[in-house]
């Protein structure tokens, strides 16, 4: 292998997948370009819905990339390489086989001779740990012990490229660490057969735990937002601060272009913005910790997310509803209370529910809209489905059903309006 | 008859039998050779073999002699008898396995085949299968003309229309529900396609075959006995077996033949519970997908047997072997790009279809014509009539039965060792073919000179009530044990406690046991609308009657009618019935 040919080449990749209803196409990813070079562990970080697992599906060979093209060892990719193996975020080990069985399947598959079979699985077994748990069957099995069944069985089969999509998410705190610094062991090492790593993940000092070169992706459509390079020196500690100044620096990244500016260049903040699904137990709760000491209003983001130990999937959504709602504001890695987040923290039940609808109905367009047309019928109701449609003209189908439940959430806190479910209805019963 | 809900059955748990600890081992060096289940297991093959073998003597003997030879009430001749009958039903669910395998999978394969193939099942389902005796028995009997194979043939194809639709159908669910990284992972990994399929769709799909299997297996009982003794226009048939020695008992009015017939039935079905299915349902927990390790595992002495014979191990071995060559001898392909692949699918895919509704578009045009043919519009009318009498018959049942059944359902289901006991009872019950019942109901109704139109229809629903019971004992089990405290908590008690608590928990699994029941019903209501005792006929009103004077009398024109009468009446009940109160039920009720 010559090596000055990068081992994968990704080359202005986009897919698009089309919608539903026949009405144009859903962007996932677009643009993207990247190289992995021998060596070298390659992190893709983003949130839920940036497309990185799309671009791991499209590198592994199970889908097609609807522009662009992937290389792996300068050949074109068509189907499952023979060089690159993945390992999945919920395993994806077959519950009817043992543990060998499992680790040997890839091997069977390629048709390699019996006794090389025996003699490759019980040596993966042994170096990723399992050594005496040939014969469990998965559910004798731990999370973490599941999790190493499927790296066992991804690195047998001699991979150039591990493709790791979430690997250590569906585990927890500890075995997710106990896994990902034997991994690291065994690669600062040169212990396993892999010459290059990909690695997607939403946690971010996860991949700045275990990455050389991190991009960072933006959301819709998905596309790379910067590239960020990590030269520190394995083994890396958390508390070392020029980690935490990495972990600040992506914080911001990925927290400098707010939702509404990317809207707004894309066709207007209105009611065609998809509202995530948070309640306002989250709001309430994240606007009284940063209220409190030690934060007293202003709030580091890398801070609060280790302190709530919320990972960025669940802490950003929360964010922008609030910045969206000018409960605060989110700029250099840091959240900042306004004086209506500060009154929202100090006030009552009742006062809360007050200021919660007024902003609501201020700088949420599909609440005001909702209440509006309430108001103007003479029977003061109007059906789902009215609002459903219209929706759909922005946005996909899921997404219109989520953007409704959380209106239909927080106008029910506001009591802004009413919404019955059997009868599918909205209606100014309880008016405040 | 519907599938049920995956895994919706608690199964019976058993203990194992303790082995003594010391032995005096005179024969040491046998032990060598094989242990002591070995020999068990042997006994047991063996044994099924020898039964095999004897079952199938007769099988080539001309037809001419069977109907020469009246059959003989006597009860030494009743092992013979029960013999051949399995042998109908395992021959008929292994046709049902090979329909399911092939028509399961290309209708999940391929979603275009799939737009077509799961409706025509949907409609198979609704025929009664009384009529597919009428309709196909020509065809079955000229495949060895003369022979008594000829008419096995029609009674094996009877009660494989009683089986294969069910199993069809849950394999198919099952294969367009396989976990998605299972997918990725298997062709991440290039395994090929029929690696796929015997590594991970099928062991994905099995728990649910099994369990479809199983109850199909119980339905079939059913239409076995209905099916051997069978008089269409001038030709009657009387295979040996268990259905037809009770019809002779019938004719002959002795009620003590019949009692021994049901004591032979209770045998029979012990033995294969025992041999076949409770190893098979503790084997297949090892393939269930959601791992729960709380859950204690079923057990079967018969398969703790067969796992610890030595010679059992090494056939299994050596079969597992054989299916892994299978995969190691196919060619490898370089995979093509998906675009071509999808190309030629495609075509593939045209021509079966265009082939399939060539098939069906001549069947169609000739069922029409016949219709038109040989029906009148006044016809037309009655039969609708006859239909809507036999709907509101299983209507009416369904609700008594469920007025029955539920209370009892959510009391034994809220007491898990009330279940145990229970469960392995209720199974026995459903699997018993009830229509060996029938004769005694059928001597009631002449004795006390009852009015059939009333006696008759609890027939019906003898065999089909037990869904209702199983399914309301599962949906009760699985009330979280929160709901259930926190109702005690609030002293929720008598009327208000079924309203809010029982009833809306266990409301999604009664209706897929009512569906279940409902279907079963109408196909019943062909066997039970009209019996014999002696040379006395009672028969009640209903569109089964209509359908079984019609087979009887060898009148295809009004079979034809009765029968897609019959199947658009059950379609429609389905869809604009049952299936809307399962929306609402799963919508409504649904926990989480």
């Amino acid at each position: 292998m010559n090596l000055s040919t990068p081992l994968l080449q990704v080359a202005d990749v986009s897919k698009a997948f089309p919608r539903p209803d026949g009405e144009g196409e859903l962007i996932v990813l677009q643009g993207v370009n990247l190289e992995v070079g021998s060596g070298e562990i390659v992190g893709i970080l983003g949130r839920s819905g940036s497309g990185k697992s799309t671009l791991l599906r499209l590198i592994a060979g199970l889908s097609e990339p609807s522009g662009g093209t992937l290389s792996y060892l300068g050949e074109r990719i068509h189907g499952p390489a023979h060089g690159i193996a993945m390992v999945f975020q919920s395993f994806a080990i077959f519950p009817w086989l043992t543990v060998y069985e499992n680790v040997a399947l890839g091997l069977e598959a390629l048709r390699v001779p019996g006794a090389e079979i025996r003699r490759r699985a019980l040596a993966a077994i042994d170096l990723i740990g399992l050594d005496g748990f040939e014969s469990a069957y998965p559910r004798e099995l731990s999370g973490g012990m599941r999790q190493r069944v499927g790296f066992a069985r991804a690195l047998v089969v001699h991979p150039n490229i591990l493709l790791m999509d979430e690997a250590f998410s569906a585990l927890d705190v500890l075995t997710a660490e106990t896994l990902r610094t034997d991994f690291l062991d065994l690669w600062t090492e040169g212990k396993m057969p892999i010459k290059g790593v990909v690695l997607v993940t939403h946690n971010i000092e996860e991949a700045v735990l275990m990455c050389d070169r991190i991009l960072v992706f933006a959301s819709n459509p998905g596309r790379i937002l910067t590239e960020i390079r990590v030269s520190l020196p394995q083994p890396r500690s958390r508390l070392d601060p020029s980690f935490r100044a990495l972990v600040e620096r992506i914080y911001v990244e990925m927290t400098a272009r707010p939702a509404d500016a990317h809207a707004r260049a894309h066709g207007g903040l209105g009611i065609g913005t998809v509202l995530p699904r948070v309640g306002s137990n989250l709001l309430s709760g994240l606007i009284e910790t940063v209220a409190a000491p030690p934060f007293n209003g202003t709030a580091d983001l890398p801070k609060i997310a280790s302190d709530l130990q919320m990972e960025i999937d669940e802490l950003f959504p929360v964010a922008e509803v609030l910045q969206m709602m000018r409960f605060a504001e989110v700029a250099g890695g840091d959240i900042k209370l306004t004086d209506q987040g500060i009154a929202f923290a100090n006030g009552s039940l009742d006062e809360r529910k007050r200021i919660f609808a007024r902003q609501l109905l201020a700088y949420v367009p599909l609440a005001a809209h909702i209440r509006r047309v309430l108001d103007e019928r003479g029977s003061h109701a109007a059906r789902r489905t009215r609002f459903f449609d219209e929706l759909e003209d922005y946005m996909g189908e899921e997404q219109a059903e989520q953007t409704l439940r959380t209106i239909i959430s927080w106008g029910r806190y506001a009591e802004a309006f009413a919404y019955d479910d059997e009868s599918a209805t909205f209606s100014l019963e309880n008016p405040s | 008859m519907r599938a049920l809900p995956s895994g919706g059955l608690p199964v019976v748990l058993e203990e194992e039998s303790a082995t003594p600890a010391n032995r005096v081992d005179a024969f040491g060096f046998l032990r060598e050779l094989a242990t002591r289940w070995d020999a068990v297991a042997l006994i047991i093959v063996f044994g099924l073999i020898v039964f095999l073998g004897e079952a199938s003597r007769g099988l080539f003997e001309p037809l001419s002699k069977l109907q020469a030879t009246p059959l003989s009430l006597d009860p030494r001749h009743l092992p013979f008898y029960a013999a051949r009958t399995t042998l109908r039903m395992f021959a008929a669910l292994f046709l049902s396995l090979v329909f399911t395998f092939t028509y399961a999978t290309w209708a999940a394969k391929s979603s275009r085949a799939g737009k077509l193939l799961v409706p025509i099942l949907d409609i198979l389902q609704s025929v009664p299968i009384f009529s597919f005796l009428s309709i196909t028995y020509v065809f079955f009997m000229s495949l060895a003309p003369g022979r008594v194979l000829g008419a096995e043939f029609v009674a094996i194809f009877v009660i494989f229309t009683s089986q294969a639709w069910n199993m069809a159908f849950s394999f198919y669910q099952s294969l367009r529900t396989v976990p998605v990284e299972l997918i990725e992972a298997a062709e991440s990994f290039h395994l090929s396609p029929w690696m796929k399929f015997w590594q991970v769709e099928v062991p994905f799909a099995l728990p649910g075959l099994i369990w479809n299997t199983m109850m199909s297996m119980s339905g079939g009982w059913f239409f076995v006995v209905a099916s051997e003794a069978f008089q269409v226009g001038h030709t009657s048939v009387a295979l040996p077996g268990i259905g037809t020695y009770i019809q002779t008992a019938i004719e002959r009015r002795n009620l003590g033949a019949i009692g021994w017939a049901i004591g032979a039935m209770f045998v029979v079905i012990l033995v294969y519970d025992q041999l076949i299915f409770r190893p098979l349902v503790a084997w297949i927990d090892r393939l269930r997908y959601e791992q729960d390790p709380s859950a204690r595992p079923p057990r079967s002495w018969a398969l703790t047997v067969m796992q610890r014979s030595r010679v059992i191990s090494a056939m299994t071995d050596a079969f597992y072997a054989g299916v892994r060559w299978t995969s190691w001898a196919m060619p490898i392909g370089r995979p093509a790009p998906s675009s071509q692949v999808q190309g030629a699918e495609r075509k593939w895919n045209w021509v079966w279809m265009s082939v399939l509704g060539a098939i069906l578009a001549f069947g169609l045009w000739h069922i029409v014509r016949t219709l038109i043919a040989g029906t009148t519009l006044r016809e037309v009318l009655e039969v609708c009539g006859l239909a809507l009498l036999t709907m509101v018959r299983v209507f009416v049942l369904i609700a008594l039965a469920s007025l029955i059944w539920v209370p009892i359902g959510v009391w034994v289901g809220l007491r898990p060792r009330l279940m145990a006991v229970v469960q392995p009872i209720a199974q026995i019950l459903a699997a018993f073919p009830n229509n060996l019942l029938f004769p005694f109901t059928v001597y009631g109704i002449v004795a006390w000179r009852l009015n059939p139109d009333v006696w008759l229809s609890p027939l019906m629903i003898l065999g089909t009530q037990w869904y209702i019971l199983f399914n309301v004992i599962a949906g009760a089990s699985a009330i979280p044990g929160e709901l259930r405290y926190a109702a005690e908590n609030f002293n929720l008690r008598g009327w208000l406690w079924w309203i809010r608590v029982a009833i809306p928990g266990v409301f999604p699994y009664y209706v897929t046991g009512a569906i279940t029941a409902s279907g079963g019903s109408w196909n019943a209501s062909v066997v039970a609308e009209v019996e014999n005792w002696g040379s006395t006929q009672v028969r009640a009103h209903g569109l089964g009657a209509y359908i079984f004077d019609a087979t009887a009398a060898g009148d295809f024109h009004r079979i034809i009618l009765g029968t897609v009468t019959m199947s658009l009446f059950v379609v429609a009940i389905n869809r604009l019935f049952w299936r809307r109160l399962y929306y609402y039920a799963e919508r409504r009720f649904r926990l989480g």
